[in-house]
C-alpha cells in the first residue's frame, strides 16, 4: 500500500459541533427579540444605545488586546454581547457619551484587566451598569413611557400604576430591554433550546423571588414581571464565566441572588436590585465552586471485604 | 422495559449503520502475521521460539512469566522468520514473533469438550489461562486473572458487557447476533468459575436485534438481558455497574470487592469457543469502518494480521485518510504505521477522513461547565485542566485527577475545543511519578 500521511493525536478523535463562537452568537440572536421590542416601544433611542454600546465595547476590547499584545479576539462575540446587554439595560434617554463610557469601563475594568474572556470574576455588562448607576444616578433612572417619551416612574416605584398585561407586553416604562417580558421569554426559550443557558440559575433566581415576596405578603407575579429581574435572570445571571460551574453551585447562585434582590427591593433605597444582587453573587462564585465540589464517583462508598 | 442509565456521558455520532448489517466474514489468512509478545495491559511474555523454527496453528509461542500476563499462540502454521521489535498499536515497539504462513493451517493437537458446562470451575479457569484469553473489549486484561478472585470474595453478579458504546464499532453486535449461543455459554462458564449467582447481559438500546436474540436464548437459562440507554461511555466498567446495579465501585477497589465482575461479550464468545474446541485464542472479530473506509465490514481475523491487509480488504480509503485508529474514535489510538498488527484487544479499525480531523484552535475556557455535566466520574475537568497547566499536581490530585477514566467526554463536548483530557492525562502521569518518587 502506498504511504499516506496520517494525523496523530490523543483520543478522543471526534468532537461536538458546537463552538464557543456559535454559543456567543446564539446569545446575540437570543437578544434580537428583546432589541426588536425595545425599538418598537422606544424608537431610534434603542438602536442608538445598543449600537453605540456594542461598537464601543468591541473597539475597547480590540484596543486593550493591542495594548496587552494579545491576539485580537473580538470575532468571538463576547464583547458584542457585553455592549448589547449594557445598551439594553439603560433607560432610553441616556446620553450617547454615557453609554460609550459605560461600555469602555465594562470592558476595561470588568474584563480586560483580569485577562480577558474567561477570566473576569464579574459580569462585564453589570460592571458597566453599576458604574453608570453610581455615576449618573439621575440619568440612569430617567424613565419614559413607551411610544410617547413622557417621563414616568417605573412600576417598581409606583407599583399600582400599571396592569400586568402592560408589564407583560412591555408598554410600561423601564430600561430598553427589560420592559417586554414576552420578548425576553421568547429569547430565553431559544437560548434554553440551544443549550446556551442552564435552567438552574434562572429557575432558582425567579423561584426564590416568587417565594420570598409571597412570604412577605407582596404580589410575586408583579415582582417577577417588573423591573429588570427577568431580563437579568435570563441574560445576565446565566453568564457562564462569572457564575458557578457545579450543578449545586448554580442553584445556590440563583437562590442567593433572589434573596439579595428581594432584600434590596423591599428594604433598600435602590429601586432595581438586580445589578447588585448579581455582582455580589459573582463575587461569591469562587467560594461557591469550592464548597459545592461534586462527590467523585467511587468516593464515600464502601467495599464488601 | 426500564432503560438503565448513568449520570454524565455524551452522544457522539454513532455511525453504527456503516457496518452493523455486515455479517462476520472470514478474512483471508495473511501471508505474514506479526504477533506481539505483549498484548496491551499484560506483562511481556517470554518467547519460546526462535528464527527458523516451524510452528503449528495454536502452538504456544510466548509463555507467561508474571501473574499479569497471558499466553501467546501462533495464529498460523509456518516458519518463524523473525523474533524482533516491531511497531505495535500502542505506539511503541514490542518484541514480536513474525511468522510466514505456509498456508496449511496445520494445528496442534487440541482437546475440546462437547459440553463444557460439565467441567469444574478450576478446569474452565485452566483452559481460559492456557488459551491466553484477555478482555476483548479493549483493555486487554488477562481474563483468567480477572476471574481468579480471592477465596473470601463473593460474586453476586457477572455482568456481560454488550454495550459497545464506541461509535462505528460493531464487532460485539455481530457476535451477539451471530454467535448468541456462544455468548450465553461463555457467560455461564465464567459464572461457574467466579461463582456468580446471577448473570446480567447489558446491551445499548441501539441494538434491538442483539437484545431480542439474547433474550430469546437467555429465557431458558435464567440469564437477564437488560437495556442500556445509548450513551458513551455506557460500557465503561464503572459506569456499567452504576447503570445496571446502581452500585458504585469504591475509588480504591476493584469491582469484585463489591461483588461484581464485568466481562465483555467478545470475551464470553472466546471462552466458549476455547472450551468447546480446545483451540487457544488465535482469532477475533474486527470491525473495519468509519466514514473514511470504502466498504465497512466485520472480519474474523487471525491475530497478528496487519492493519494494511484489513484496510485493503475493506476496499481501501474513501479519498485521503486523516486518521487510522486502533479502536473507535472516542478511545482509539491513532496509528502512523499500518504495519501494526491486530492484537487480542483490537475491536476495530476506524478510518476518519481528513475533513473530520482538522485541528481546531482552542479558545479561552468560558466555564460553561459542559465538561462538568458530561463527566461520568463526576469530576470538574475544567479545574483539572487549569491546575495541570499551572503544574499544580497536588491540587489536581486533590480534585480527583486519578479518578479520571480517560473516556474523553470532556474534550468531546468542549465548545472552546480545549484539550482537557490531554492535560488531565499529564496530571495523572505527574501524580503517579511523584508518588513513586516518594515511596522509593
Amino acid at each position: 500500500m502506498d504511504e499516506k500521511r496520517l494525523f496523530i493525536s490523543q483520543s478522543p478523535h471526534v468532537r461536538d459541533n458546537d463552538r464557543t463562537q456559535k454559543m456567543m452568537f446564539s446569545v446575540v440572536l437570543g437578544l434580537i427579540p428583546v432589541w426588536a421590542a425595545a425599538t418598537y416601544f422606544f424608537g431610534f433611542d434603542s438602536i442608538r444605545l445598543v449600537v453605540l454600546g456594542a461598537v464601543a465595547a468591541m473597539a475597547t476590547e480590540a484596543v486593550m488586546q493591542k495594548i496587552r499584545r494579545r491576539p485580537i479576539t473580538i470575532s468571538d462575540g463576547s464583547a458584542l454581547i457585553t455592549g448589547m446587554l449594557l445598551g439594553l439595560s439603560v433607560p432610553p434617554t441616556l446620553p450617547s457619551w454615557m453609554i460609550i463610557l459605560g461600555s469602555v469601563i465594562a470592558i476595561i475594568v470588568g474584563k480586560q484587566i483580569f485577562g480577558g474572556l474567561g477570566h473576569n470574576p464579574f459580569n462585564p455588562a453589570l460592571v458597566g451598569r453599576a458604574f453608570l448607576v453610581a455615576s449618573f444616578s439621575s440619568q440612569m433612572t430617567m424613565w419614559t413611557m413607551p411610544f410617547d417619551g413622557i417621563t414616568a416612574a417605573t412600576p417598581l416605584v409606583n407599583s399600582g400604576a400599571y396592569s400586568l398585561s402592560q408589564l407583560f407586553f412591555g408598554t410600561a416604562p423601564g430600561s430598553l430591554g427589560e420592559t417586554s417580558i414576552f420578548a425576553i421569554l421568547l429569547g430565553g426559550i431559544f437560548l434554553f433550546y440551544r443549550a446556551v443557558i442552564d435552567y438552574r440559575i434562572p429557575v432558582g433566581f425567579l423561584g426564590t423571588v416568587a417565594i420570598f415576596t409571597a412570604l412577605l405578603g407582596q404580589d410575586p407575579v408583579f415582582h417577577l414581571l417588573s423591573g429588570s429581574l427577568l431580563f437579568g435572570a435570563i441574560y445576565m445571571a446565566t453568564d457562564p464565566v462569572s457564575t458557578p460551574v457545579t450543578p449545586r453551585g448554580r442553584w445556590i447562585f440563583g437562590i442567593g441572588a433572589g434573596i439579595i434582590l428581594v432584600v434590596i427591593r423591599v428594604w433598600g433605597a435602590l429601586s432595581g436590585g438586580l445589578t447588585y444582587s448579581l455582582l455580589l453573587m459573582n463575587a461569591l462564585t469562587p467560594l461557591i465552586n469550592r464548597l459545592t465540589r461534586p462527590r467523585i464517583y467511587g468516593h464515600g462508598v464502601k467495599k464488601n471485604a | 422495559m426500564k432503560e438503565r442509565n448513568f449520570r454524565g456521558g455524551v452522544h457522539p455520532v454513532g455511525g453504527k449503520g456503516l457496518a452493523a448489517d455486515k455479517p462476520i466474514q472470514k478474512h483471508v489468512v495473511p501471508e505474514t502475521v506479526v504477533i506481539p509478545l505483549q498484548q496491551n495491559q499484560c506483562a511481556l511474555a517470554e518467547p519460546l521460539v526462535a528464527k527458523g523454527d516451524q510452528v503449528l496453528l495454536g502452538q504456544l509461542i510466548g509463555k507467561t512469566v508474571q501473574a499479569k500476563s497471558a499466553a501467546v499462540h501462533a495464529s498460523v502454521s509456518g516458519e518463524v522468520v523473525a523474533v524482533e521489535q516491531r511497531p505495535n498499536t500502542n505506539g511503541h515497539s514490542v518484541l514480536s514473533v513474525v511468522i510466514k504462513n505456509d498456508g496449511q493451517d496445520k494445528a496442534v493437537e487440541v482437546s475440546g469438550h462437547p459440553d463444557p458446562i460439565q467441567l469444574s470451575g478450576a478446569e474452565i479457569l485452566e483452559r481460559i489461562a492456557a488459551a491466553g484469553i484477555v478482555g476483548l473489549g479493549g483493555a486487554g486484561f488477562p481474563t483468567a486473572v480477572k476471574l481468579d478472585i480471592p477465596e473470601n470474595a463473593k460474586i453476586d453478579y457477572l455482568l456481560i458487557n454488550g454495550s459497545e458504546c464506541e461509535p462505528y464499532l460493531t464487532a460485539d453486535q455481530r457476535i451477539m447476533e451471530e454467535c448468541t449461543d456462544d455468548v450465553i455459554l461463555g457467560a455461564k462458564l465464567m459464572a461457574k468459575v467466579c461463582g456468580a449467582k446471577k448473570i446480567v447481559i447489558a446491551v445499548e438500546d441501539n441494538k434491538p436485534e442483539s437484545i431480542r436474540r439474547l433474550t430469546k436464548q437467555a429465557g431458558s437459562n435464567a440469564i437477564e438481558v437488560v437495556t442500556l440507554a445509548t450513551k458513551y461511555p455506557a460500557g465503561g466498567e464503572r459506569q456499567l455497574i452504576k447503570s445496571v446495579l446502581n452500585r458504585e465501585v469504591p475509588y480504591d477497589a476493584r469491582p469484585y470487592q463489591i461483588g461484581v465482575l464485568v466481562q465483555n461479550v467478545g470475551t464470553a464468545w472466546a471462552v466458549a469457543r476455547t472450551c468447546l474446541t480446545g483451540m487457544p485464542l488465535i482469532e477475533r472479530v474486527v470491525t473495519v469502518s468509519g466514514p473514511g473506509i470504502k466498504e465497512p465490514a466485520n472480519f474474523m481475523v487471525r491475530l497478528g494480521t496487519q492493519f494494511k491487509d484489513l484496510v485493503a480488504a475493506a476496499g481501501g480509503y474513501v479519498d485521503e485518510p486523516g486518521k487510522v485508529l486502533a479502536g473507535g474514535p472516542m478511545t482509539g489510538l491513532a496509528q502512523f504505521n499500518l504495519d501494526v498488527p491486530v492484537v487480542k484487544c483490537t475491536a476495530g479499525i476506524t478510518v476518519l477522513p481528513e475533513d473530520l480531523v482538522t485541528y481546531q484552535e482552542p479558545l479561552a475556557c468560558i466555564k460553561c461547565a459542559r465538561c462538568v455535566d458530561v463527566c461520568p466520574a463526576y469530576l470538574l475537568p475544567l479545574r483539572l485542566e487549569a491546575y495541570a497547566m499551572k503544574d499544580m499536581w497536588e491540587t489536581a490530585d486533590k480534585y480527583g485527577a486519578m479518578d479520571c477514566i480517560e473516556c474523553g467526554s470532556c474534550r468531546y463536548i468542549c465548545p472552546s475545543k480545549r484539550d482537557l483530557l490531554a492535560w488531565i492525562r499529564l496530571a495523572k502521569h505527574e501524580i503517579t511519578d511523584a508518588k513513586q518518587r516518594q515511596t522509593s
